[in-house]
């Protein structure tokens, strides 16, 4: 019973995980300039990676039910790979949006003109 | 002070993890994926990090070209001293069941197959490393730093 929950709920966070990738993938392709698309490429990695990271996370705690012995050093190491993407990815984003700006990009705006 | 923080802290947090990382991707090519190429290239990674963030001058105090240079050519020694020592014990050039002695005679081979490839994996870490930090010292100063 408790594995069918947790291999339900692990299989809910990886197919979510995909769902921000593919819709971050979008806003890279579609998005008008730098900063909007920067957005995009964040999300894809704290809450893409962070959904399919949770949900291989479940699946190693049921590997544990099974009776795997070497789940402890996979749970490990999943928590310190969410850890540091927890912390670079903002990062490289910050980095990425200052290098924008002290190239003098422009922020995209709708343009006023007519209804936009 | 310039207005850096998020970088500069960062910097500072991540730096001692990045060299961790690349010592757990060296001592794991033994077992799985990774090994002294790509641990070489991200221990030099972490130095590279430094060197965008607070700049040449203070990335060259921490690092200076000389150790560099020296680590690019006491790798490649490292690599070839195990290959001559094993030769010069007897096996072919690289054959580490022979490091510490004749083959299954002296000493257990396995032993000095566990060894061999540490200290191989360890040259070619301190090679990529040194080569790595010297290349982008290079590119970045536009001009040979003499030590």
């Amino acid at each position: 019973m408790i594995d069918l929950v947790l291999e339900v709920a692990s299989w809910i966070s990886i197919v979510a995980g995909l769902f921000f990738m593919l819709v971050g993938t979008i806003g890279v392709l579609r998005l008008p300039d730098v900063y909007t698309r920067l957005h995009a490429a964040g999300m894809t990695d704290t809450m893409g990676a962070g959904f399919l990271i949770l949900g291989m996370m479940l699946q190693t705690i049921e590997g544990i039910l099974h009776g795997q012995d070497t789940w402890w050093f996979v749970l490990v190491r999943l928590v310190l790979i969410y850890l540091f993407i927890l912390f670079t990815s903002p990062i490289a984003t910050h980095a990425l949006a200052r290098a924008g700006l002290a190239g003098g990009v422009e922020p995209w705006t709708a343009p006023t003109d007519g209804d936009a | 002070m310039d207005d850096r923080v998020i970088l500069r802290v960062g910097t500072k947090i991540l730096s001692p993890f990045i060299l961790l990382f690349a010592l757990y991707v060296q001592f794991h090519g033994d077992f799985g994926p990774g090994g002294g190429f790509q641990a070489g290239v991200i221990f030099a990674a972490a130095f590279v990090l430094h060197a965008l963030v607070f700049g040449l001058g203070n990335a060259v105090k921490v690092m200076p070209p000389k150790v560099a240079y020296v680590c690019g050519a006491g790798g490649v020694a490292l690599y070839l001293a195990v290959g001559y020592l094993s030769m010069f014990r007897g096996g072919e050039f690289l054959n580490y069941s022979y490091l510490f002695g004749v083959y299954g005679y002296e000493h257990d081979p396995t032993h000095g197959q566990h060894i061999g490839i540490i200290g191989i994996e360890l040259g070619v870490l301190i090679t990529v490393f040194g080569v790595m930090v010297a290349l982008f010292y290079a590119f970045a100063g536009r001009r040979r730093i003499d030590p």
